[in-house]
């Protein structure tokens, strides 16, 4: 008899395929994961926290930080909660600009994901071709906002800059060459045998599963559930343009890619129609107080960021501070599940079904 | 010149002239591998949508590799407190030494080959197969889980694709009824490539080939992102770069072998044009099996271990031997062999 033994193998933090400061405790039965225990908060800097202490244009750069790939989305969610808690109406032309930042943003997000899941499965052209067209998003973002990563562009009651000359139109020559470039991804990924392999019916779960496990964004709907907060519950100005909600029902890592590249498709759909009904004129920022302070209370509001529904809970007794601020973040809820789909697995699918999860160690932290 | 030494007796002269053979032998490899790997950084840039290497040595990055291994071989050398000594030393020579040896026996022209051995395709797999050794020696004496994954992983690949290597390699030694490789050139002049007699038997080898030098679809054992390094984890320096040359004279001599068993070495693709010397030939068809390899690894995945086993016994393995039995009957049948 040969005497075996179960092996602790230590996931990270740092590793390259963990993106970003995350720690998973393996145990091993040869190659095959027995247990797998997330560990999580190196990246926790304690935003809630500081919050309390912040004027509230002052917390919007910490929401930058979550989801640092999507900054946008996370941004929005702020400067949404407190206008429902204030009643602030916005001028229209600030929220055609705020729409296109963050669904070009979030193509950026989505982009950054193929390459990096591409990339985990040992594919490196993948990445730079995502990388390529992700860096024009951020040249466009860069020219609205003055940053690349952390905009900081939304302001309580409007945008913070207009959008220069030209910034229009270079969007709308975008878009069809986004659309171009899909096709090659397509040809490139979609059909590679070896990619197939390693993404159908690895990590999959069941509507139930994911209903259970609160999971939202294309997490949820790769399971064949429809539900997107930009259709279900209209935020902004979703509810004026066309564009379909994606779903698969595989529930499998494939799914989860195809839904990903398909809303880059809607998303595209969707900066295109905001171009076309873009406002001449018209100011940037409502008319807000200096001193911002909502009214005693609380509220919630919720969008669809790219990863899955951001929340934002804001609880205030009447002063410039929050008595406690909340933010829901899709991606800590999105790894609830991991454990779950990784008990039984060969190791060499750990990547895949992590990868497909999609998540960032800023917004899983806090 | 070299056939008469090995025939003269053994002395001090004779050592010295082989020992200084063999250093030049070894520069000139180095070299070339340097500038090759030059050559897969700027391909696998033009690919992959940006330069690659353009600032050390002019435009063209030439002094690039160069300075990339001077860097490695100064650099400090470390050995994990927890490794076995010994060992994680003597690993990377067994895994380099090999290397080198297999390349002694490629004829690159009818006259320039370093030893013409009657069996230099038994030759250069037996040989070959020793560098699995140094891997799995560097997987275990790491001490770390990931190099011993990663070792396992890259021996199984080793054993497993090792078998439809030298199982498609048999139909062209059944043609020529020789395993010198010499022969095996000289045959293709009469016959025409063995591509085209042997096409099943080049897409065996050439994948087979592809996981013996563990590139991409087939780079398991060093699944960077998985395994982290595999087994050159811990592996740093000049040690971590023996590990990088031997990979990387391995490819070379891998589409060196390609070359001579299936397009027929230093031989003119058509009789018009043999003005052109067989060196520059060789160099041709060896420049377009390495930008092949070269091409697969900017296009592809990575293949899951079982996926990896399953292929090699379920497809590549059925394959190989059905060609040896074609082969057979096309011999008997054809009569031009």
């Amino acid at each position: 008899m040969i005497r075996t033994e179960e092996v602790l193998l230590n996931v990270g933090p740092q590793h390259p395929s963990t993106h970003g400061v995350f720690r998973l405790v393996l145990t091993l039965d040869g190659e095959v994961i027995t247990n797998a225990e997330p560990v999580i908060g190196y990246l926790h800097r304690g935003t809630e926290k500081i919050a309390e202490n912040l004027q509230f244009t002052q917390i919007i750069p910490y929401t930058d930080r979550m989801d640092y790939v999507s900054a946008m989305t996370n941004n929005y969610v702020l400067v949404h909660a407190v206008e429902t808690m204030m009643g602030i109406e916005i001028p229209e032309r600030a929220e055609y600009l705020r729409v296109l930042a963050m669904e070009l943003n979030r193509v950026a997000s989505h982009l950054l994901w193929w390459g990096t899941y591409i990339l985990d499965f040992g594919a490196t052209s993948p990445l730079l071709y995502a990388f390529r067209e992700r860096e024009m998003i951020l040249n466009l973002l860069n020219e609205l906002s003055g940053a690349r990563l952390t905009f900081n562009y939304m302001r309580v009651g409007g945008v913070k800059w207009d959008a220069p000359e030209g910034w229009l139109e270079k969007v709308r020559d975008f878009v069809p060459y986004m659309r171009k470039m899909l096709d090659g991804y397509h040809q490139l990924v979609s059909g590679n045998e070896i990619f197939l392999s390693r993404t159908k019916n690895v990590g999959t779960y069941t509507k139930e599963d994911a209903l259970n496990y609160s999971l939202s964004g294309v997490n949820l709907r790769s399971t064949g559930v429809k539900w997107d907060l930009r259709k279900d519950e209209p935020y902004s100005i979703y509810d004026r343009f066309d564009f379909d909600v994606v779903t698969r029902d595989g529930g499998d890592a494939f799914a989860r890619y195809e839904c990903r590249l398909a809303e880059i498709e809607e998303s595209l759909k969707i900066i295109e129609q905001a171009v076309e009904q873009f406002p001449e004129e018209g100011p940037i920022m409502a008319k807000v107080p200096k001193i911002i302070k909502p009214p005693k209370g609380e509220a919630f509001v919720r969008i669809e960021g790219s990863r899955g529904e951001i929340g934002c809970y804001i609880a205030s007794d009447g002063k410039k501070e929050p008595y406690r601020l909340k933010f829901r973040r899709p991606s800590f809820y999105n790894l609830q599940i991991l454990p779950k789909l990784l008990k039984g697995q060969n190791i060499s699918n750990l990547i895949s079904i992590l990868g497909a999860i999609d998540i960032v160690l800023g917004e899983v932290d806090g | 010149m070299v056939q008469d030494l090995l025939h003269s007796s053994p002395g001090l002269l004779n050592f010295g002239i082989f020992f200084l053979m063999a250093l030049t032998f070894l520069f000139v490899i180095l070299g070339f591998v340097t500038y090759a790997i030059l050559a897969e950084r700027k391909v696998l840039g033009f690919m992959q949508g940006r330069i690659g290497p353009n600032h050390l040595g002019g435009r063209w990055g030439l002094l690039q590799t160069v300075a990339d291994v001077l860097k490695l071989l100064v650099k400090e050398d470390l050995i994990p407190k927890a490794a076995d000594r010994p060992m994680f030393i003597i690993a990377p020579v067994i895994a380099f030494a090999p290397s080198f040896m297999v390349v002694a026996t490629i004829p690159f022209t009818d006259k320039l080959q370093f030893a013409d051995l009657n069996v230099g395709l038994l030759y250069y797999l037996a040989i070959s197969g020793i560098t699995v050794i140094g891997t799995l020696m560097a997987a275990w004496a790491s001490n770390n889980k990931y190099s011993l994954l990663g070792g396992m992983r890259a021996t199984a690949q080793m054993v497993s694709y090792e078998i439809p290597l030298v199982m498609s390699g048999l139909g062209i030694v059944l043609l020529t009824g020789s395993m010198n490789l010499n022969d095996i050139v000289a045959a293709q002049e009469a016959s025409g490539w063995y591509i085209l007699w042997q096409p099943i038997a080049f897409v065996v080898f050439f994948i087979a080939a592809m996981a013996e030098l563990y590139r991409v679809p087939f780079d398991l054992a060093e699944a960077e992102n998985e395994l982290v390094a595999g087994f050159h984890t811990e592996y740093s320096g000049f040690r971590w770069a023996m590990f990088m040359l031997a990979e990387y004279v391995y490819m070379f001599a891998m589409a060196s072998l390609m070359t001579v068993l299936f397009f027929g070495g230093w031989l003119p693709p058509f009789e018009f044009l043999s003005f052109i010397p067989g060196a520059v030939w060789f160099g041709l068809k060896f420049a377009v099996v390495t930008y092949i390899l070269y091409w697969f690894r900017a296009t592809f995945p990575r293949m899951r271990p079982d996926q990896l086993m399953e292929f090699a016994w379920k497809v590549l393995l059925p394959v190989a031997l059905a060609n040896i039995f074609l082969t057979a009957l096309l011999k008997e049948l054809l009569n031009i062999f």
